[in-house]
């Protein structure tokens, strides 16, 4: 299961990264009530980077991307996104929204409305934009998730991968420059899996600067500059895919990967 | 098949089955007949005692109310002499000439009968104003008005052949005609936002239209009675308590600590008081409060009143829709960039909504049953009306015929209330099929 990888085998790895910076977090801390989720959390994403985070559950990888488009506040550090702090004021938040797009565990597609309506409605009430032209680049979207002739089917009658295409359509309609992905193949049956992480392998080569919370190692191999294992809220180890997977140097990321590997 | 197949596999299907049709007993009549009432001996027994009951019942009761009743007399006496001597001593029927007699006052209260065609279009224009927010088309519209106008059609028929004058072409039989054929041509789904427009503008055409100004005659809120009394309260109560309901409900919900606690003690207290005693307020604690002199009407104190103890019920319910929403929802519509009237406008409330439907009816009908509680205040509602009835000479006697015809009168109201949210129901769980 954590070993499905996408068949285009083209070499994402390789693409160019550039030197501009998209995210940058910097001694980032979280409680919930006592508890120390987020400890001291430093990571900096380059534009088109492709970051996979991965860690046991209850890690706080979740709260970790949760935080960058302020579904869940910080206590202390920084957060600073295409050169925009987040701080408590709601429109530098829906500014940062705006531009940061997110795909759910579990899809949370708008079930009352179709599916071009899903794609559509960010783009018509947030960035104003006409519905003809909303609805064009929507098409054009759930064209390249390759299931356009789903638009006017509802949430509720698609499969499991199909939604989760839907959902990476929305997102793409509003035309982020930062994708953050939370185990989005984690809730799909195993051949639904692959759809999905095909097409997160065509977003990735498309240059679009992505985090991805995920246990598909097949995927963080073929698509990650870099993974990220958390463990107990704190970043344990950062490393390209190649060194990471071949010579873990830390511990817990030895027994991290024995146990995720094992089967 | 080859051998070798057959030895690895333990089992493979070699014929495809047709589909065959299901066993009498579970379809059909008979079918539902055996599920549902014959389904266990208990189930067998209470079936034939129901029976048995309604039969035992029944022709009573139709005997009553239909073979032996009257319906043109002009006292209880002359009705029993009229029974007496069709059916023999000791018959007994319904005495339904007091309804009659009385059809006018029960609709209108005091209202001065020469203005009543005003109510009559209000009522007309209601009907107008709430089929684009209850059904997608207009069709219905123009259904409604062509069952008015043959209704209307019936009554002066009947009129004529008993003697009584009816003016067939009035005000309202106008608009019928009006909004029916507009109804016809303009009314596919797309006019829908049109039309909600004459909904908006209702409120302020039924306000005019019932008590007056803007140069139609004035009339006193001392006069409205009967079910116009009922529909004015009701239909007001209504219209304020969804959305007031849905602000508290929000508002109760804020992460605003003020906002929530004004709310929260708002729907704490009228829900722990009586609607009596709210009314008692309104009609005579406010008159302590208000400058003397001024004369805030009554009709209206009620309605402020009743509308602010349904939108409290109307909160707690949607607030449950609102629970009931997956916390993914709310999230997926703000990491999209929606600000929060947006995401509770365009993702939320529909959701939450059409999950409350129950509930809100439920409201509703509870609200529109309410109403007959303004009669303890003295206003002249169905049962206000009923009093001076009971206690006349010429009608001294007659409980029965009262209570049936406003009971009769309110089914029909709440029932149809019931009819249409489970209409809705369907509707929407066929446009999202989960
Ligand atoms: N709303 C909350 N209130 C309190 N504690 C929470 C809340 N959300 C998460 N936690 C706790 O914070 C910790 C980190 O949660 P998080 O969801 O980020 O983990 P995760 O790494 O995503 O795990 P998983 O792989 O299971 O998704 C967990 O111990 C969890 O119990
Ligand atoms: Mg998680």
């Amino acid at each position: 299961m954590a070993n499905v990888a996408p068949t285009s085998e083209a070499p994402v790895g390789a693409m160019s990264v550039s030197n501009e910076t998209a995210i940058q977090i910097v001694g980032m801390n979280k409680w919930y009530g006592e508890f120390h989720v987020l400890k001291n959390v430093d990571l900096t994403v380059k534009k088109g980077e492709r970051i996979v985070v991965c860690g046991p559950s209850g890690s706080g990888k979740s709260t970790l991307i949760r935080c960058i488009n302020a579904l869940e506040k910080h206590q202390s550090g920084k957060i600073i996104v295409d050169g925009i702090e987040l701080t408590s004021d709601l429109k530098k938040i829906d500014e940062i929204r705006k531009d940061v797009g997110m795909v759910f565990q579990h899809f949370n597609l708008f079930p009352h409305l179709t599916i071009l309506e899903n794609c559509t409605l960010a783009p018509i009430w947030v960035k104003k934009m006409p519905k003809k032209k909303a609805n064009e680049i929507a098409m054009e979207y759930l064209s390249r998730v390759k299931i356009p002739e789903q638009a006017n089917k509802y949430p509720g009658q698609l499969s499991g991968g199909q939604q989760q295409r839907v959902a990476i359509a929305r997102s793409l309609c509003m035309n982020p420059s930062v994708m953050l992905f939370d185990e989005p193949t984690s809730a799909l049956d195993p051949e639904m899996i692959k759809e999905v992480l095909d097409t997160m392998v065509d977003l990735a080569q498309t240059g679009m600067t992505m985090i991805c919370v995920t246990h598909e190692m097949g995927f963080a191999r073929q698509v990650a500059n870099r993974v990220v294992f958390m463990d107990q809220g704190q970043i344990v180890e950062s490393n390209a895919p190649e060194p990471f997977f071949l010579n873990p140097q830390h511990e817990r990321t030895k027994l991290f990967l024995s146990q995720i590997l094992a089967h | 098949m080859s051998d070798t197949h057959a030895e690895t596999v333990a089992y493979v299907a070699k014929t495809q089955y047709d589909p065959q049709p299901p066993p009498v007993a579970s379809s059909g009549v008979l079918g539902w007949l055996t599920q549902n009432l014959f389904s266990s001996i208990s189930n067998t027994i209470v079936t034939v005692l129901a029976i048995a009951l309604i039969i035992y019942m029944l022709p009573g009761m139709i005997e009553w109310a239909v073979l032996h009743s009257v319906w043109n007399a002009e006292s209880i006496r002359e009705c029993r002499e009229i029974i007496t001597n069709a059916f023999g001593e000791g018959a007994t029927g319904a005495c339904w000439a007091v309804i009659h007699e009385r059809f006018g006052q029960f609709m209108y209260g005091y209202y001065p009968p020469s203005l009543r065609w005003r109510p009559d279009l209000a009522a007309v224009l209601l009907i107008v104003a709430m089929v684009p927010v209850l059904f997608r088309t207009m069709r219905p519209l123009a259904v409604a008005m062509g069952v008015l106008l043959a209704a209307k059609a019936l009554f002066a028929v009947y009129a004529e052949l008993t003697g009584g004058n009816a003016e067939l072409v009035g005000p309202t039989t106008i608009a019928a005609v009006i909004f029916g054929v507009l109804a016809l041509v303009f009314g596919s789904e797309k006019t829908r936002p049109y039309w909600l427009w004459l909904t908006f503008a209702y409120p302020v055409a039924a306000y005019f239209l019932l008590w007056g100004g803007l140069g139609l005659e004035t009339v006193e809120s001392s006069r409205f009675g009967g079910f116009l009394l009922t529909a004015v309260i009701g239909v007001t109560g209504i219209a304020g308590s969804l959305p007031l309901g849905i602000l508290l409900a929000l508002g109760r919900r804020s992460n605003l600590p003020i906002l929530k606690a004004i709310c929260t003690i708002f729907i704490e207290f009228i829900r722990g008081v009586p609607l009596i005693t709210l009314l008692f307020v309104a009609s005579t604690l406010l008159n302590y409060f208000l400058p003397p002199g001024t004369n805030f009407n009554i009709v209206l104190r009620v309605l402020i009143m009743v509308t602010l103890f349904a939108s409290a019920y109307m909160a707690e319910v949607i607030r449950g829709g609102l629970a009931a929403l997956p916390k993914g929802q709310y999230e997926a519509a703000d990491a999209l960039g929606l600000d929060y009237w947006q995401s509770m406008r365009l993702i939320i409330l529909p959701q939450a909504l059409k999950i409350s439907i129950p509930g809100i009816v439920n409201t509703f009908i509870g609200l529109f049953k309410d109403t007959t509680l303004v009669s303890i205040i003295a206003l002249q509602d169905p049962l206000g009306l009923m009093k001076p009835i009971l206690s006349n000479s010429t009608w001294n006697g007659i409980v029965w015929e009262l209570y049936i015809f406003i009971a009769f009168m309110f089914f029909i109201c709440c029932f149809a209330m019931s009819r249409y949210s489970m209409f809705l129901e369907t509707r929407l769980r066929a446009a999202d099929r989960r």
